[in-house]
């Protein structure tokens, strides 16, 4: 009989991995799961297109369908996984079925944290909504019209991106960050207030240092009326006719941790994506791998990621040894303005910037004995390749021609 | 349905069929064509989809914009016909179009 390699998860990376091993001649049974009723999609349009009403549903799907068929990947959508039982091999299917695998690969993604307020745990709430997946949008569209007030909760990539939409549509948007900036787990202090700008320009409001205190529902305990906040110890109630939380992912590790593997903000990895069970991998969001750039272990909830890991992990299951290489990075669209990030700005000691928060396009380089860690550059893709480069050559650069928004990036990279 | 060759960096070819209107870099990623990673999906954003357009069909091409010249200047193993596949679109002229792949999509 075949070799079964079973894919649980049909998000970027699952369905990365699916085509990868074709791509690269495995010639077993490849099984893909995902509890959506979707293919693999695209998510970063959710926040932007898709929720400009742009995109349509089929052009967030990575491959159509027939290209699962033509290549012998056994997709099968609406299917989740309730146990994993590493004796026999077998998953235990929610309708009672039961699956066996040879090679099981988590790729089980994250789901958007939820708001942990009192009292709000037994309320469902038509317009309180996060953004996550393609049901997630689905459901608040309808709400996304113009005049409506939004309260976004949480000034991360997915809050920013979902404001600019909201503003182009002709929402009236308030932002709440619990931080004293914006992006403060990501980027330094010229990026943060770079991006609050141009958020203020097209009239986002922001409450920054603020804390949530609570939501004041109607009387059917349906639909939120309004979110409660306190600054600088001054209660505020914000009004709202949708509310939308964006305060980050939390990695679906339940199956993982269920089966007895090591879970650790994500499952446990090596660098070839390996659990401890030689026959069970883990990739993308929900994997915690160890960084050849930081010396640590870290999680990364990225596309690029994603598809890095997936490649990783096909490599491991043909038999190959091919570590985790990539440089992290990242990007978001906002207004058109196109922004994108390298590497990993944690324990710089020098930020160089050009451009100004005035114009439309900026960059901040961060370096650490000269050399470059990481960089966020808005509008100049030519400087964000050229950061790529610098970031991955880990070369000494000439801090004074960094800074000298005259000198192409490119000509410091050797 | 126009077709596409791409060839791989060790010669291996992929014809395939190509949807109107489509990107270059999606009919790959339909046909699980290897040497076009897309990170960023088809927006200009990583030049992960890196492509060399025939001679004989660069001047069948529309040009690319500042933004694609931008992320080129800096992608690796550039070459004057190189473009981002993403940027070209599917159009019943281009029937027979060939592209061939960089040595490799990665930042080694």
């Amino acid at each position: 009989m075949d070799e079964r390699i079973v894919i649980v998860g049909a998000g970027q990376a699952g369905g990365e991995l699916a085509a990868g091993l074709r791509k690269q001649g495995y010639a077993g049974r490849v099984v893909l799961l995902g509890d959506e009723p979707h293919p693999p999609y695209q998510r970063p349009p959710l926040s932007k297109g898709f929720l400009l009403g742009k995109a349509a549903l089929t052009d967030l799907y990575l491959k159509p369908l027939a290209t699962y068929e033509r290549f012998d990947i056994e997709l099968r959508l609406g299917t989740r996984v309730e146990a994993i039982d590493r004796s026999t091999c077998e998953l235990a299917l929610q309708d009672g079925s039961r699956l066996s695998y040879d090679k099981l690969v988590l790729a089980t993604g994250g789901r958007a944290r939820r708001l942990r307020l009192p009292g709000l745990e037994s309320a469902t709430l038509d317009n309180l909504f996060s953004v996550r997946s393609i049901a997630d949008i689905e459901a608040m569209r309808a709400k996304f019209v113009a005049g409506n007030r939004l309260v976004l909760i949480g000034g991360g990539y997915v809050g920013l991106e979902v404001a600019a939409v909201a503003v182009q549509l002709g929402l009236r948007v308030t932002l709440l960050e619990a931080a004293p900036r914006l992006l403060a787990r990501v980027t330094g202090p010229e990026v943060s207030s770079f991006v609050e700008q141009l958020h203020r320009e097209r009239g986002v409001e922001f409450r920054l240092a603020c804390e949530v205190q609570g939501l004041e529902l109607d009387e059917a305990r349906r639909q939120v009326r309004g979110v409660r906040v306190v600054r600088d110890g001054v209660p505020e109630q914000i009004d709202a006719d949708l509310v939308l939380v964006g305060i980050g992912l939390v990695p679906n590790t339940e199956l993982a941790s269920g089966a007895g593997l090591a879970v650790d903000d994500g499952i446990v990895v090596d660098e070839y994506a390996c659990t401890a069970d030689p026959a069970i991998l883990a990739i993308g969001d929900c994997a915690n791998q160890p960084s050849a750039i930081t010396g640590g272990r870290i999680r990364l909830e990225s596309v690029p990621n994603a598809i890095e890991h997936a490649r990783v992990a096909a490599a491991t299951l043909m038999g190959k040894r091919e570590p985790y290489a990539a440089i992290p990075w990242f990007w978001s669209d906002q207004y058109g303005l196109k922004l994108q990030m390298v590497g990993l700005s944690a324990g710089y000691d020098q930020c160089v910037t050009r451009g100004s928060a005035g114009g439309k396009e900026f960059s901040a380089f961060y370096l650490k004995d000269k050399r470059l860690l990481a960089a966020d550059v808005v509008g100049r893709p030519a400087e964000f390749m050229a950061a790529k480069r610098l970031v991955a050559s880990r070369a000494e650069v000439d801090v004074t021609r960094m800074g000298d928004a005259a000198v192409p990036l490119a000509s410091l990279v050797a | 349905m126009p077709k596409i060759k791409f060839i791989e960096a060790d010669g291996k070819e992929h014809v395939v069929d190509a949807q109107e209107g489509q990107s270059v870099m999606q009919a790959a990623m339909d046909n699980l064509v290897p040497g076009i990673v897309a990170e960023c999906g088809g927006f200009a954003s990583c030049a992960t989809c890196h492509g060399y357009v025939d001679e004989a069909w660069l001047t069948k091409v529309p040009p690319p914009d500042a933004a694609e010249e931008g992320m080129i200047a800096c992608a690796y193993h550039v070459r004057p016909n190189s473009r981002l596949t993403c940027q070209l679109t599917v159009t019943p002229a281009l029937d027979g179009l060939v592209v061939r792949l960089p040595l490799s999509q990665t930042s080694e």
